[in-house]
């Protein structure tokens, strides 16, 4: 009997659940089954860094394995798998600003509770913002940073927002390294997030999803 | 008549370093020449402020302030930060106008911003720095990548230098590429060693390489030019620096710049062990990288960045066994020999503090971001001086009322007892002038020991 992948990729076995997909796909299983347990994986991982029962190295590691599996099954898949995905989000790193660590935790976090994330990397200009919500009609804005010439980046990327007619379009939440409440009214974004939990209930209150 | 450094016990030879860096040499290495005798007393007391709160035997006389900026004096002097990085002239300037503007007892120097011009001839790649890559308005920043492999940690372990000239350092700086070629030193042992190893100095990429290198060298000594005679100046003006050089823990010399966050992640699952004995390998290294520093500039004070072991990077498991014992082990190393390590816990460290107050008290000073002062007071700050805390958001969007405030709680909650200096928390770019001024101001007015 074959061992559970969904709890052996949450436990972060990685040798264990390469075993158990190749013997998967040995057995031409469906691939979108097998991926869509890897999928609830993840989903533990997720919940477990809430609980802080995993942290960060837990998370990375949750993602190098789900990338070998994912190219492990793609050759398989004739027809793309189409998740359910609960609402749309624009996320980047504000202009002069290159971190991406705590950016990517939230993505990943805001991914493994089922958001549809547009990831527009680091040092985004504000018309990329502006153009990527127009484009994809996205009702949340996250906006990252480190460093302490966010505080303006920030502030011009809901400005422009807001000169493009759409700030009453969308939620914005902001968030990183030297973010509070006093830089959420500087910039007129609508919330500051401690954290990656903070973002996903953020999210999750503004599109009502429980 | 003066004991020599083997006699001497590690207090005894933190007394020494203190004393050398009571009383400066200049660049020149001649004793420094103070303004007047009012300028050598600021001096003096500022020093004697800073190392009554950092040995925590005697009660300073009052609480000491620093402003430790990134490229906030910069903006403040109207330059940016990339004419900082280029103008060495415009770059004293800027710091010169700081320090005597807000008139710190400590502060960091004019060495932040480093020269830009070396980097170029280099082709310096870990970093964007304003103007390449990022605007000459910003300030510059790393950028991450796995410069090692996987698979490179026996290259580290078995020769850490030559991994560093013939793998590393080639994969940071374009111009070095050639040194890829180089060969093994150690093979020069004999009459064959000579003409065999030596082949690789002929070749071309080699040459060109070290022809950058020289380069590189000549620009370093035209910027520490401005900077020494800078540093006479404002040591005579009665201004000390409060560290002498650095050094860094272990896991953050594998997670920052070798290996990355994402790769020293994996590595502590898939290969602890190999991580563990790369980090027992370096910290000697890190050490020696210390010690150096303080024994060349007479001065104490070593800075030590933390990053990857902040809360939640880690967990507590995780902390205690990759992080802490080889960071420990570096701390150790520098107090054994007079020096006082200088962590700077940017960020939130609360969940680590417990574990990081086993280190000998008044023998080190730790610069706090975001934890939780109050909790950290009551475990670390039993043991060690702290400074910091004051937040980079309400210095940049709040009112001068505001900081005042946020001072006298702090200075309330910490200072008691000694122990305790008043410090922005995390190194800034933006803030505004009234609240840094504010802050020292009032560090100054309420922070008097009655």
């Amino acid at each position: 009997m074959a061992k559970d992948l969904v709890k052996t990729l949450a436990d972060l076995k990685e040798q264990e659940v390469i075993k158990i997909v190749e013997d998967r796909l040995k057995a031409n299983e469906d691939p979108l089954k097998i991926l869509e347990d890897a999928r609830k994986g993840m989903e533990i991982v997720g919940k477990r860094f809430a609980s802080s029962e995993y942290f960060v190295p837990d998370l990375v590691y949750s993602g190098e394995i789900l990338r070998t599996v994912t190219e492990m099954v793609k050759p398989k898949l004739s027809k793309a798998g189409e998740i359910k995905r609960v609402g749309k989000i624009v996320f980047g790193t504000v202009a002069g600003d290159i971190h991406d660590i705590g950016k990517d935790i939230v993505v990943f976090m805001l991914d493994v509770n089922g958001f549809e994330v547009y990831d527009l990397g680091v040092d985004v200009p504000v018309q990329k913002f502006v153009d990527k919500i127009k484009e994809t009609g996205a009702p949340i804005v996250g906006l990252s940073g480190f460093l302490t010439l966010a505080f303006d980046s920030m502030k011009q990327t809901v400005d422009a927002i807001k000169a493009a007619g759409l700030r009453d379009k969308v939620k914005i939440m902001i968030g990183g390294g030297q973010m509070s409440d006093e830089i959420k009214n500087y910039t007129d974004a609508d919330a500051y997030g401690k954290d990656a939990m903070a973002g996903v209930s953020l999210a999750k209150k503004w599109l009502g999803v429980k | 008549m003066e004991r020599k450094l083997g006699e001497m016990s590690p207090d005894e030879k933190q007394e020494a370093l203190f004393a050398r860096w009571l009383s400066p040499k200049d660049s020149q290495g001649k004793d420094l020449k103070f303004q007047s005798p009012q300028t050598e007393k600021a001096y003096k007391d500022r020093v004697t402020r800073i190392k009554d709160a950092i040995q925590m035997k005697k009660l300073p006389d009052r609480v000491p302030v620093f402003a430790c900026p990134s490229f906030f004096p910069m903006y403040y002097a109207g330059i940016t930060p990339q004419e900082s990085m280029y103008d060495y002239a415009k770059c004293c300037m800027a710091f010169k106008k700081f320090i005597m503007d807000f008139k710190p007892d400590g502060h960091l120097g004019a060495y932040v911003p480093g020269t830009g011009r070396a980097l170029e001839i280099l082709d310096y790649k870990l970093y964007s720095w304003p103007g390449h890559g990022v605007s000459p308005d910003a300030s510059y920043q790393a950028n991450e990548g796995e410069y090692m492999k996987a698979n490179e940690y026996d290259a580290l372990i078995d020769d850490p230098s030559n991994f560093f000239s013939n793998i590393y350092l080639p994969r940071v700086f374009g111009a070095l590429e050639g040194f890829k070629m180089l060969p093994a030193l150690t093979g020069i042992l004999e009459m064959y060693g000579v003409a065999l190893n030596f082949i690789p100095f002929g070749l071309p990429p080699v040459q060109a390489a070290y022809k950058a290198f020289f380069e590189a060298g000549a620009e370093a000594l035209k910027w520490i030019g401005a900077i020494g005679a800078w540093n006479d100046e404002i040591f005579a003006a009665g201004f000390p620096i409060i560290v002498a050089g650095y050094s860094k823990a272990p896991f953050d010399v594998l997670g920052d710049t070798l290996r990355g966050t994402r790769g020293i992640m994996l590595d502590m699952y898939r290969q602890p062990d190999k991580l563990l004995e790369a980090m027992d390998r370096i910290t000697p290294l890190m050490i020696k990288m210390g010690l150096g520093a303080a024994q060349m500039s007479g001065h104490p004070l070593i800075f030590m960045p933390l990053h990857k072991g902040a809360d939640g990077f880690l967990s507590d498991a995780q902390f205690k066994k990759f992080y802490w014992p080889t960071f420990r082990k570096v701390m150790m190393g520098l107090i054994a020999e007079g020096a006082v390590p200088m962590p700077a816990a940017e960020g939130h460290w609360t969940t680590r503090m417990e574990v990081m107050q086993d280190i000998p008290k008044g023998k080190t000073l730790w610069m706090i971001d975001q934890s939780d002062i109050a909790a950290a007071k009551k475990t670390l700050g039993k043991v060690a001086c702290m400074f910091g805390n004051v937040p980079s958001d309400l210095l940049a969007v709040g009112t001068p009322q505001k900081v005042k405030d946020y001072v006298k709680n702090l200075i309330d909650t910490c200072a008691k007892g000694g122990g305790f200096i008043v410090s922005n928390g995390a190194f800034f770019d933006q803030a505004k002038v009234e609240n840094v001024k504010a802050m020292v101001d009032f560090a100054k007015e309420y922070g008097v020991y009655k």
